[in-house]
């Protein structure tokens, strides 16, 4: 009676104990090769790993060196971007980048925080509480292009509206909108990070606060707030993380201009959106480059802000 | 005197410098239970992980002296053709949750890959589960994953799926520590109906279930055997300071 | 005095969690808005020619997105093929070798792996594969995913298998049964539920993916069954006719996305119930 689930793993069983039959060993022992030949499958899966990412730092890295050594640091602040004339400067997208993904999480706070907060000392169970959460995680399922077409289609034209009775140009795309999308898209990622930190508050404080008197307001306020402000710190910056690295929505809504931006109704380009935009029309080594570079710079900001970001969670789940 | 099924000489081990078993030298007896008692952290677990060594599993874990089943050194042999040979019940019912209890029963052999025909197969399954006198109560329901189970009735299967590799020894470490009075009562009759077919070593820190069910008790303590020999006697009047102590309930 | 100072702490309480249900269920309103106009214009778009059909040059009406759902299935095949044993093998060792040098500097790995941008991904995927063979392709669309898969394969499965008592792995050697089908036949059949949901999430989470496709599928008007030629998916094919000045091209574009978050979210759905059914209980 089979009532085992065939995983596939007579198959491998079958395929390691072969492996043994074909080596001629002087002591046959029918045990140590298919052994060994397993535990050196998941060595070298878990290697590879380190392998893959290595790889992608090297791969960067080489494809970046024509413009690392035509430029130099001048790439981080030379703000022209001809590809007519050879002449490449990283900054209008640092600052696309910096902009979008900085106004993207302002505008985020008080919503996640407020998710977090409900969800977590609210309404923790019940059907409309766990509808709220079932909404944000299929908030968070939406793929981006989804985000940007909505965006491009919906949201412009609301944009350009707002601009026109505000008197600037209609532009409709341009670094707004894609704040705005980029910070709807961050919520439900800050907002679960931040549930997970306030479920570290340990009961005992609350308690405590709660047989004193206090009203839950300002026991969030007061004890809560403060034991997880590194925590909700933490989460924010690795919602930053998200948004920095963020590209079809960014690239769909943010107006493809290769300068910097003069306003934040202005269009403008991200470090993602001009790879996205440009990388199949680069002709030259120098262009490609210039772009694997943008690559790299996207590569580093984001390892760290991440690093960074859970660094500081983990601390503080250690101190609890 | 027949030959011993288990003989160790000198035998020690070690988790990296630290020594947690010195000079152990005993001889189990065939067909009789044997209970090796004393408190806890004596060493009685990490000897009886020996006998299967299940002990080397742990990194730097290491032994000395010799560990001889029906003559032959263990120590000598493949582990895993050791292991089949022994038979081991752990403290906490373990049966494999994804088979049924058919299944269960013959794990030893579906996992290592013995073929045996159905009717071998169901003869073992039969065998096993009347020996661990469980059969009554599951023969309607073979084909159910055990999870319905109780659990002295999960225990008594895991010593049927013990039982059913036959193997020359059976190490049941603390089996009943994790179960209720009534189930703790059920499997110690089990072990001394099993004992007249079944060589058993027993583990266990109740003075009271060795003094029951065992026919030779060792006592083990920091490491050391203080004292070995038919239960009986050593109760009544055993021949070391510590022993009477422990028995007397001046420590562990 | 005192109770005028106890009122108006009630006041502020009563505020502060008004303002904040208001703010969370609005956090919510864009879902609702994006899942509403997709589905009023994709719906009406949507038949049995949209689904089995090529896309119609411009100007002809009708036409379907049949070449982006075989070719999303396609790369999905793909990615699933390189990025699961894989995944895997590497989420096993994790778990059995909790602590250790090199399980400190994998897990170190994959989490930064998983932050990478899907774009730099994308063009990584570029230089391996789409410049050696000097052709966009499906394979290398789907290595792109692969990579993107890998993280939360091995997360998910080491967290599944460190769940699994020890003394489950216990049992079974002790049986005489050798480590590796401990593994095989104990050990990862009782964590198949949690590994299988790993699998669905993480290609979920490459279903709607696009960035990394634009310089490796990069997208084809025809059906394309060949590994090694370029295919088209159905984010891509969202991206490339939304941006497009054709209204008909924007109706393919909105049924595509109905039928993209349908299928995304089915899989989610599918992760977290379907496999609830199935999880061993210890």
């Amino acid at each position: 009676m089979e009532t085992e689930i065939n995983t596939g793993a007579t198959g491998v069983i079958d395929f390691l104990e072969s492996a043994n039959l074909k080596t001629k060993r002087e002591t046959f022992d029918p045990f140590t090769t298919p052994e060994s030949i397993f535990r050196a499958i998941l060595y070298g899966s878990a290697l590879c790993m380190v392998v893959l990412l290595f790889s992608v730092f090297l791969t960067l890295l080489i494809w970046s060196l024509p413009s690392i050594k035509e430029f130099g640091l001048r790439f981080l602040v030379s703000k022209t971007w001809d590809p007519v004339a050879g002449e490449f400067g990283a900054l209008p997208f640092l600052i696309g980048t910096l902009i979008t993904s900085f106004l993207a999480l302002v505008i985020s706070i008080p919503f996640s925080l407020s998710l977090s907060i409900y969800l977590g000392e609210y309404a923790a169970e019940g059907v409309v509480p766990s509808f709220l959460r079932s909404a944000v995680e299929l908030l968070a399922g939406v793929p981006s292009v989804i985000y940007g077409f909505w965006g491009l289609f919906i949201l412009v034209p609301v944009v350009r509206a707002v601009e026109v009775k505000l008197g600037v140009t209609p532009y409709g795309v341009g670094i707004a909108t894609s704040s705005l999308i980029l910070a709807v898209m961050i919520i439900p990622y800050s907002a679960s990070l931040g549930r997970e930190v306030l479920q570290l508050v340990p009961a005992e404080l609350k308690e405590a606060a709660y047989s004193l008197g206090a009203t839950r307001f300002e026991v969030i306020r007061r004890v809560i707030l403060p034991y997880v402000v590194s925590g909700v710190t933490a989460g924010n910056i690795l919602a930053l993380g998200r948004a920095v690295g963020e590209t079809m929505a960014v690239t769909m809504v943010i107006g493809n201009s290769n300068v910097i931006p003069q306003s934040i109704f202005a269009p403008a380009n991200t470090m993602a959106s001009v790879i996205a935009n440009e990388f199949t029309e680069a002709t030259s080594t120098l262009y490609v480059s210039s772009l694997v570079e943008i690559g790299l710079l996207l590569f580093m900001v984001t390892m760290i802000i991440n690093i960074l970001g859970k660094q500081i969670i983990k601390k503080m789940s250690v101190q609890v | 005197m027949e030959s011993p099924v288990l003989k160790t000489e000198n035998f020690c081990a070690f988790f990296g410098a630290n020594q947690i078993l010195k000079n152990i030298s005993l001889e189990v007896t065939r067909n009789k239970l044997t209970a090796m008692m004393g408190p806890s952290g004596c060493g009685k677990t990490t000897l009886v992980r020996c006998i299967n060594r299940m002990h080397e599993l742990i990194p730097n874990a290491t032994v000395s002296g010799r560990m001889l089943l029906q003559g032959e050194d263990i120590y000598a042999m493949n582990p895993i053709l050791a292991r089949r040979k022994i038979g081991m019940v752990f403290q906490r019912p373990n049966p494999f949750p994804t088979m049924n209890i058919y299944d269960n029963v013959i794990a030893g052999y579906k996992l290592n890959g013995i073929r045996i025909d159905k009717a071998g197969l169901d003869g073992i399954v039969e065998e096993s589960l009347r020996k661990a006198a469980l059969w009554n109560e599951v023969k309607d329901n073979l084909y159910k994953k055990g999870t319905f189970l109780s659990g002295g009735q999960q225990q008594r299967l895991c010593i049927a799926r013990a039982l059913a590799m036959k193997p020359e020894i059976m190490l049941l470490d603390e089996p009943t520590s994790a179960l209720d009075p009534k189930s703790t009562a059920h499997i110690e009759e089990l072990m001394i109906e099993l004992k007249q077919t079944v060589t058993i070593i027993l583990v266990t820190h109740n003075i009271a279930q060795a003094a029951r069910t065992s026919d030779f008790t060792a006592f083990i303590y920091l490491g050391e055997l203080v004292e070995f020999g038919p239960t009986k006697k050593l109760f009544t009047v055993p021949q070391d300071k510590r022993t009477e102590e422990y028995l007397t309930g001046k420590f562990g | 005095m005192q109770r005028d100072k106890f009122l108006f702490r009630l006041l502020k309480d009563r505020l502060f969690k008004t303002a904040v249900s208001i703010f969370s269920f609005c956090s919510i309103l864009p879902l609702v808005f994006i899942l509403f106009y997709i589905t009023k214009n994709g719906i009406a778009v949507i038949n049995w020619q949209f689904l089995t059909q090529l896309p119609k040059p411009v100007g002809e009406s009708g036409g379907g997105i049949s070449n982006a759902i075989v070719g999303t299935l396609m790369l999905l095949v793909v990615a699933c093929t390189l990025a699961v044993p894989l995944g895997i093998s590497a989420g096993i060792y994790l778990a059995e070798h909790k602590t250790g040098k090199l399980s400190y500097l994998v897990r170190l790995c994959v989490e930064i792996l998983h932050g990478i941008p899907s774009i730099v991904i994308g063009i990584i995927a570029y230089v391996w594969i789409v410049k050696p063979l000097r052709t966009f392709s499906a394979f290398s669309g789907g290595i792109a995913l692969a990579i993107m898969m890998l993280p939360v394969i091995v997360r998910t499965a080491e967290e599944t298998l460190k769940l699994i008592p020890e003394t489950l792995k216990e049992a079974s050697l002790a049986l005489g049964v050798p480590y590796y089908k401990t593994i095989l036949k104990v050990v990862v059949p009782a964590g198949l539920s949690g590994l299988v949901t790993g699998i669905i999430l993480s290609i979920a989470r490459v279903a709607g993916e696009t960035a990394p496709l634009l310089f490796t599928a990069f997208g084809n008007p025809f059906m394309n069954l060949n590994l090694f030629k370029p295919v088209n998916s159905l984010p891509l094919l969202v991206f490339n006719y939304a941006a497009s000045p054709y209204p008909e091209w924007h109706g393919l574009a909105w049924g595509a996305s109905l039928v993209l978050v349908v299928f995304v979210l089915l899989l989610n759905f599918f992760a977290k119930f379907m496999t609830k059914k199935w999880k061993v209980r210890f």
